[in-house]
């Protein structure tokens, strides 16, 4: 269990989110174009790092909005927060 | 050679007061070199070198463990063996290893407690009793014993269960495999690295592999904490840490690593002598012969390596347990505890070469790996030996994910993932 300072509702406990797994994968921007390695890559490989991973989670009871973490995923430590579209600050 | 365990050696140690036993297995350092290295020291690595010496005739064989051997999720795990899968690749693959649980005690010379007390798994709704009948006809269709319950005959089976048709989530009817049943989770580590260890498998312990030497599209070795490690072939079977070990080699894998917790009660008398499962409300509980209730809890959503998870999925699960079992009402819970485990998006293991020669991935399975400990080693030993799967792994390569010839478990398994 660890708290979350949702961007838009302030410092929340976990259970009120729902996470969304890695973040900034880009959605291909010709889909017809792709390999079944590219699909694959895109579909279902992950970095699923041990240490500082960018991921996506959802504010699902509280403001239901879409946001970025940078968490370090060793010790559940949350190291920044920021919006979507913005660049990571670290 | 080791000496047989019996009655008689259990006498005659007991009157040396237990003084005299023989080591179970060796310490050695590292050599040079082997024929094969598999990373991990849990119960698939062990039996993946247990039969690679024994069914392939390959003798130069070490296991690295990063801590102590059975120290991972093998020790965490919540000890349930059963084979009903709904699809065939699956089922080919769980009943492998639990005809290989049968007669394991006898083959190893060490009791691994096998106990077929039977699983049971619940259905709460509409859905669930049309998912369990079907899945009841899939296993039968498929060799595998399966029965379907209607509530009273559940009642029967395990009468602590509350069946009144006031419950939030009632209870409609249930699949029960009576071969299927729980081991001890150490013993079969234990009982497999000294069965390794007399065929001359170096267990290296407190050995953690820092890197994965390539020449090309080649392994040459393994870099440790004992140094360099060279190698011919390397089997890795580091469960939550898979991804770890693929990154130093520079592959790809599609897998997340979780929290999965468990827990288990205060003992008490025996109460419960069978397994039940609950997929709907993810719960599950059986009694260990310590007279422990031994619960497992779902997965947090979140990749992490902790191994500690978050209260409220402990919290849901007891809810679920209290009002499944009202009895249970006043029992106070000794320990919790959280393994990583690696879950693939169909929610099947993976058990495959990979584009590098010499490198063999056994991963991915998730929250149910303990079951398939005896077939999942038997099986990563041919296809590391033979350099090519045996028939009933073949399902479950690296490559499904690009063909799209996924096993998709989610949900169609017995229990929820």
């Amino acid at each position: 269990m660890f708290l979350i300072n949702c961007p838009f509702c302030g410092e929340r406990e976990q259970s009120e989110f729902k996470a969304g797994g890695e973040a900034h994968i880009v959605r291909p921007k010709q889909p017809t174009e792709l390999s079944d390695d590219e699909w694959a890559e895109y579909l279902f490989m992950r970095k699923n790092i041990k240490g500082i991973q960018y991921e996506r989670w959802n504010h699902i009871h509280g403001c239901r909005k879409w946001f970025n973490i940078v968490r370090d995923t060793s010790n559940d430590e949350i190291k920044a927060v920021y919006k979507m579209g913005e660049k990571p600050p670290i | 050679m080791k000496n047989k365990y019996s009655i008689f050696s259990l006498i005659k140690n007991a009157i040396s007061n237990h003084e005299n036993w023989q080591r179970a297995w060796r310490d050695p350092e590292p050599k040079k070199e082997y024929d094969v290295i598999i990373i991990g020291g849990g119960g698939h690595g062990l039996a993946t070198a247990y039969y690679l010496a024994k069914k392939h005739n390959i003798k130069n064989i070490a296991v690295l463990e990063k801590g102590w051997i059975g120290g991972g999720n093998t020790g965490r795990n919540t000890t349930i063996i059963r084979s009903n899968y709904l699809w065939d690749a699956s089922a080919g693959l769980y009943d492998h290893a639990l005809k290989i649980w049968e007669g394991l005690s006898q083959e190893l010379n060490y009791n691994v407690m096998f106990s077929q007390r039977g699983v049971m798994n619940l259905a709460h709704n509409l859905q669930d009793v049309r998912d369990l009948k079907r899945r009841t006809h899939a296993n039968r269709l498929n060799g595998i014993d399966a029965v379907y319950l209607n509530t009273e005959e559940v009642k029967k089976f395990c009468p602590i269960i509350n069946t009144s048709p006031d419950i939030r989530y009632p209870v409609l009817g249930g699949t029960l495999q009576k071969r299927a049943g729980t081991a001890r989770h150490d013993a079969v580590a234990w009982g497999y690295a000294r069965g390794a260890d007399e065929m001359g498998v170096d267990i290296i312990q407190n050995c953690e592999v820092k890197g994965i030497k390539r020449n090309g599209d080649t392994v040459e070795g393994v870099d440790t904490t004992k140094g360099f490690i060279k190698a011919k072939k390397i089997g890795v079977v580091a469960a939550g840490h898979s991804s770890v070990i693929a990154n130093m080699a520079g592959l790809r894998l599609p897998l997340e690593s979780k929290p999965l917790q468990a827990l288990v009660s205060e003992p008490v008398k025996p109460i419960i002598d069978t397994v039940v499962m609950s997929n709907a409300v993810h719960a599950y509980v059986s009694q260990s012969d310590k007279g422990e209730l031994v619960i497992g809890a779902g997965t947090d959503d979140y990749v992490s390596y902790s191994q500690k998870g978050s209260h409220d999925i402990v919290e849901g699960t007891l809810n679920a347990i209290l009002e499944l079992y009202p009895i249970f009402s006043r029992m106070r819970m000794l320990r919790q505890w959280g393994g990583i485990v690696d879950i693939c998006p169909d929610a099947s293991p993976i058990i495959s070469k990979t584009t590098i020669k010499g490198l063999y991935f056994n991963c991915g399975w998730g929250t149910g790996g303990f079951k398939a400990t005896p077939g999942s080693g038997d099986l990563f030993a041919h296809t590391i030996a033979n350099d090519e799967p045996h028939k009933l792994n073949a399902a479950f390569n690296l490559n499904r994910f690009v063909s799209g010839d996924l096993v998709d478990e989610h949900g169609a398994a017995a229990v929820a993932h």
